[in-house]
């Protein structure tokens, strides 16, 4: 081994510390003990998971609420392929993400050594880049590369992988000369000639409408967005990625479009003859069947990422860039105006189709309208399935970051844990996980987790002791036959939460409800709230049709 | 419709795997991937055949943009250009077949490389077209093996 005054895994961690980083969500193993070692002697916080998948989950969930770059760690092999889910789920909502794995050494790579995995394969499809380090001295080089590609641009994960020797061998630091990124050149700011015909263009219309993505929040251009519709009077939508990117309760907001999407959400789409997206893919949740989306608009689609124009819907008017600055100065263009008969005709839908939820018993709907009551402003997690669009639909959020979900890759297990990575980087905020008990099962090692690292979130278990999203498809799509949906009463959820040390609270009824709320809320620890609910009721709007006026409410 | 990309890319590992990957993770149909380094040792040129109509088109261009390693992309459909490929053929040459091979391989300029017993190796290089059709006239004899390299391309010079 070389001699030098400095290791591999000791350049890592001070790369880190130059980052900025507070805290690592991780799992050791045989190789990545030497980073441990040093993790030690560091002031960076380690958050001790109990799978790899977690540490993932809780970095996303830490970047979305914060919108600074998470940092996870794993070992090689197994620890590094939990991590996949988590890398994926970051990729799919664009979600800075720093992920290190362990390495066999150099020398047994391609042996099938003990735990090896050729992850930085596995995870090229996934990953925005990674690297496998050969010498250790291109870790300072690849950390702040790693950073800087992860934040910039269209955020994502990158991941970095490191061979056992190379954590342990010495080197000395020195000044060397590193290729410059010549293939990365994010485009920020928006061309002035389209900025102005997109001016032109809503200035021009007579039934404007903005669809608000995942992106305005992450370029930090809610209050920019806000102000544009105001002073032009354009209703907005939103997709489930966007809740947060635009105040909920403003009355120019027409609340979440798509497959679950309001009626009068889906409407103003369908209606509208120039669209302003920012900052979203048009995914397919969002658009339903393509041909019929928005067959009367125009689409000015703004986006950081040029691939993202006119990759599933034409642009009519694609503006590259970052949100803000396109924002900001499309506003700065327009001049005020009043669409009294345009958002008349869109209050008048949703006049007419008000969400139809069951307020009452120990019902997703009833328990959210409960829990708004008992908290100012809390940060809502949810993971993947019914209550997640329920939520979407009766939990309105009206700051910013105020609303995580796991969006492009639906993973289920995502809300627990990234409800703890959003607690750590937001200490005095009230972080509250809505799950499902298919959801929470898979993830719910966590708990213990929260507990020994004192992490204070509260998890809402709704039980309906099925996989309500499945069945609510094999309602309407499969005749009603529930395969494999149903699971047993044999878990009870408050018992789980307790083995593990948090405040586990039982809801069958609904007067205890609110008190069971305020408990787990007034706990300061760690707790879980089963809820029984009344009935498995499904989610509604729901698009059944060929396009996203043909649904059943 | 056929389209040829030139790409310069980072000279590292796994770049070739990120390009391909791209290809089969997005269901786009990759005829040809050649590579080879540049004057620069730190830069790989590659020439990629690809179809796709106009959006399937535009969207891998874009999506190679993303790849961090791609330094350069330059569409060569778009543009006047050259377009070679090399093949090795191995074609059985017994008896009086043997003289009409050299006369045919001496109408396409193939070179041959080596003549054994039953068969003989020539070398090819021209435009893809150009060895196909070299091909269907060598098949009546017996093509035992056919190497191709895949299309290298390049801008033509500037002409004024």
């Amino acid at each position: 081994m070389r001699k030098g005054n400095v290791t591999g895994a000791k350049a890592l961690l001070k790369a880190l510390e130059a980052q900025g980083i507070e805290v690592i969500f991780g799992y050791p193993g045989g190789a990545n003990l030497p980073i441990y070692d040093e993790l030690s002697r560091s002031p960076i916080r380690h958050v001790l998971v109990r799978h790899e998948q977690g540490a993932a989950h809780m970095a996303d969930g830490y970047a979305r609420s914060t919108g600074k770059t998470g940092v996870c760690l794993a070992t090689s092999g197994p620890g590094a392929t939990n991590l996949v889910t988590g890398l994926a789920n970051a990729f799919m909502d664009s979600s800075p993400l720093v992920a290190i794995t362990g390495q066999v050494s150099r020398a047994m790579i391609g042996n099938d050594a003990f735990q090896e995995v050729d992850i930085t394969g596995i995870t090229i499809p996934i990953t925005k880049h990674n690297y496998l380090v050969q010498e250790p001295w291109e870790l300072p080089h690849v950390v702040e590369e790693a950073f800087y590609l992860a934040g910039s641009g269209r955020p994502g994960p990158v991941l970095i992988d490191v061979p056992r020797d190379v954590q342990q061998e010495e080197f000395s630091p020195h000044q060397a000369k590193f290729p410059q990124l010549e293939g990365y050149n994010p485009t920020l700011e928006g061309h002035p000639g389209q900025i102005k015909r997109a001016a032109a263009l809503l200035k021009g219309a007579q039934q404007p409408l903005i669809v608000a993505g995942g992106g305005v929040y992450q370029a930090g251009a809610v209050q920019a967005l806000r102000l544009l519709a105001e002073k032009a009077d354009i209703p907005v939508i939103h997709t489930l990625m966007g809740k947060a990117s635009f105040p909920n309760s403003h009355p120019l907001c027409l609340g979440l479009l798509g497959y679950h999407g309001r009626v009068a959400a889906n409407t103003a789409v369908s209606e509208a003859d120039v669209i302003l997206a920012v900052g979203t893919r048009l995914a397919d949740r969002s658009t339903g069947p393509l041909g019929t989306f928005a067959r009367q608009a125009r689409i000015i689609h703004v986006d950081i990422d040029p691939a993202e124009i006119s990759k599933n819907v034409p642009a009519f008017l694609p503006i590259v860039g970052d949100a803000k600055g396109i924002l900001i100065q499309l506003a700065g263009l327009l001049p005020p105006a009043k669409r009294a008969g345009w958002r008349a005709r869109l209050e008048e839908v949703a006049a007419a189709h008000p969400l139809r939820g069951k307020l009452k018993g120990v019902s997703i709907p009833n328990i959210l309208r409960l829990l708004r009551g008992l908290v100012d402003d809390p940060l809502m997690v949810t993971d993947v399935g019914r209550h997640q669009i329920f939520t979407a639909h009766y939990f309105p959020v009206d700051s910013e970051r105020s609303f995580i979900s796991s969006g492009g890759l639906g993973t289920m297990g995502f809300g627990l844990p990234a409800a703890i990575g959003a607690k750590v980087g937001n200490p005095g905020r009230t972080v509250v996980a809505v799950c499902g008990d298919g959801s929470f099962l898979m993830t719910c090692q966590e708990v213990a987790t929260a507990v020994a690292e004192n992490i204070p979130v509260v998890a809402l278990v709704m039980n309906d002791y099925c996989l309500g999203m499945v069945k609510q498809l094999q309602d309407s799509f499969y005749g009603k036959r529930h395969e494999s949906c149903r699971f047993g009463r044999n878990v009870d959820y408050a018992r789980l939460a307790e083995s593990m040390g948090a405040l586990g609270v039982r809801v069958t009824a609904e007067g205890e409800i609110e008190p069971a709320l305020r408990e787990a809320l007034a706990s300061g620890r760690p707790a879980v709230v089963e809820f029984v609910l009344d009935e498995p009721a499904n989610v509604y709007p729901m698009v059944t049709g060929a396009s996203l006026l043909e649904y059943v409410e | 419709m056929k389209r040829v990309l030139t790409l310069l890319v980072e000279n590292h590992q796994g770049v070739l795997s990120r390009i391909a990957g791209l290809f089969s993770g997005r269901g786009y149909n990759l005829e040809t991937i050649t590579a080879g380094v540049t004057v620069d040792p730190q830069v790989t040129r590659i020439t990629l055949v690809c179809q796709g109509d106009d959006n399937v088109f535009a969207q891998i261009k874009k999506q190679l943009h993303k790849l961090i390693d791609v330094i350069k992309l330059t569409d060569l459909s778009e543009m006047p250009a050259l377009h070679r490929e090399l093949a090795l053929i191995r074609v059985r040459a017994q008896g009086p077949d043997r003289g009409e091979i050299f006369q045919v391989a001496d109408v396409f300029r193939a070179r041959v490389l080596d003549v054994g017993l039953e068969s003989m190796v020539m070398e090819l290089t021209g435009a893809s077209e150009k060895i196909d059709d070299f091909l269907s006239v060598l098949l009546p004899y017996g093509v035992l093996e056919v190497a191709r390299s895949g299309l290298i391309s390049m801008e033509k010079s500037k002409k004024k």
